[in-house]
């Protein structure tokens, strides 16, 4: 029995079919708000839906002299991942006394997996182009890994040194979110940066640029395949934003008031990361590593040390 | 007339293929992303690999060079898709009828389901185009 509920919570609710919904009409958000802010009408709402029904009737191709394993079964490793992630997160939200001592880490490690998919599926299909988007993909997981685990670190020291999301939770509902204090706030500019460029938005965006590499390690993806890995990211840009809530805002309250405040908080990070899309040209990936190991790596341990001495 | 295509008929990646055109097709192409004429809003969004296309954007009279390509792409192009030809060169060969260079038309070397006449195109041509393009998907029903 505790398997089926298990099957549920993965697949259903709050794990693929509503992360992945959610996922998409977020991703609508982002082009509807660019089309705006470029004084255009932009998509109906149903329009990621739409695509992604359309390539599931499309043709998936083989390239020739690829290897068929790594590339076919990539896209499928990259969507559990995520998805494992948005459950994981959701689930903890709903009862935070259900995660086990670690679960950040598992969090941590499971949100790499993706972008290592795609690194081996550009390498796998054989392209030139896909192969210089994944070791581009791969200097940029470089650069934001260290930043992004140092600001990770500032809510964990700030709630008593719990390693669970859970008691995290529960230490900022009792006390102040970790975003009310200095330290709380640096270190969340700092995963703002990191997670635009774990999203892939644009002043990081080289592994798939458009204009030079022709979208990078998915230039050989068609079909299927192309639409799984659209889903990763539509379940990677909505389970990132909830991260934020859940490690900076005190996770989600089910209460009526609690629940518009998160929406509130959750467009509001939304717009933030649009807003920084929209206004940046594409940095160069030997600028994009000198920036993370700059100004956010040093913004980081100041806000460490500052969370050490309980500022 | 299904729901398979009335998804196509609302998303449409298009790939730009310029078999030897003048660049002002090209140019044009882009002016339809721009916020006078935003195609984004039915659905059109422009690609960068053939892999992902479902609509083929040919400008330009084919030449000797080009015509190879051209094959190869429809072939790497996953089914079903269409092919659009943009501008006088392409529909007709116009000024290069004769010359020694555009052997064929391009509608004798790929099935050409819609063709967009002008010189280049208007705007309003294009979107006109592509809604007979759509009126075609969802008449026949066709997948090729």
């Amino acid at each position: 029995m505790k398997t089926f509920d298990y099957l549920f919570l993965f697949l259903v609710f709050p794990g693929f079919l509503f992360s992945a919904s959610m996922g998409l009409l977020t991703g609508w958000v982002d082009r509807k708000v660019t089309a705006r802010l470029q004084y255009r009408i932009g998509p109906p709402w149903y329009q990621n839906f739409a695509d992604i029904i359309k390539l599931f009737y499309k043709e998936t191709l083989i390239p020739e002299g690829v290897s068929g394993g790594v590339f076919f079964s990539v896209p499928l490793i990259a969507m559990a991942a995520a998805t494992l992630v948005s459950t994981i997160l959701l689930v903890i939200n709903v009862a935070p006394e259900s995660g086990f001592v670690g679960d950040i880490i598992v969090v941590v490690y499971l949100l790499m997996i993706p972008p290592i998919a795609l690194m081996l599926g550009g390498f796998a299909s054989g392209n030139p182009l896909a192969s210089l988007g994944g070791s581009r993909e791969m200097k940029l997981m470089l650069s934001y890994e260290l930043p992004f685990l140092l600001a990770l670190a500032v809510p964990v020291m700030k709630c008593g040194y719990a390693l669970s999301i859970g008691e995290i939770i529960t230490r900022q509902q009792s006390g102040a979110p970790v975003i009310a204090s200095v330290s709380g706030a640096m270190s969340f500019i700092v995963m703002i940066f990191c997670i635009q460029a774990k999203l892939g938005f644009v002043p990081f965006d080289m592994p798939e640029a458009e204009t030079e590499l022709a979208s990078g390690p998915y230039i050989e993806y068609s079909g299927k395949m192309l639409a799984i890995f659209k889903i990763t990211k539509a379940i990677t840009l909505f389970s990132l934003p909830v991260l934020l809530i859940t490690l900076y805002f005190g996770g989600i309250d089910f209460t009526l008031k609690g629940f518009l405040k998160n929406v509130a908080e959750y467009i509001a990070i939304l717009v933030i990361m649009i807003a920084i899309k929209n206004t940046n040209p594409r940095v160069r990936i030997d600028q994009a590593v000198r920036f993370f190991w700059r100004i956010p790596v040093i913004l980081a341990i100041t806000a460490l040390v500052l969370a050490y001495i309980r500022l | 007339m299904g729901l398979k295509e009335k998804i196509f008929t609302k998303s449409l990646y298009a790939f730009h293929v310029s078999s030897g055109s003048c660049n002002n097709c090209d140019i044009e192409i882009i002016d339809c992303l721009t916020p006078r004429y935003d195609v984004e809003r039915f659905g059109i969004t422009l690609v960068g690999s053939i892999k992902h296309a479902d609509v083929m954007l040919c400008t330009g009279s084919a030449n000797r060079l080009t015509i190879p390509r051209i094959k190869t792409l429809y072939e790497q192009m996953p089914k079903p898709g269409y092919v659009v030809v943009w501008g006088a060169c392409g529909s007709s060969r116009g000024l290069f009828k004769d010359s020694y260079n555009t052997g064929q038309p391009l509608d004798e070397i790929i099935p050409v389901d819609v063709y967009i006449p002008g010189c280049p195109p208007r705007p309003e041509a294009v979107i006109d185009g592509f809604v007979k393009l759509k009126e075609k998907i969802m008449l026949k029903g066709k997948t090729r």
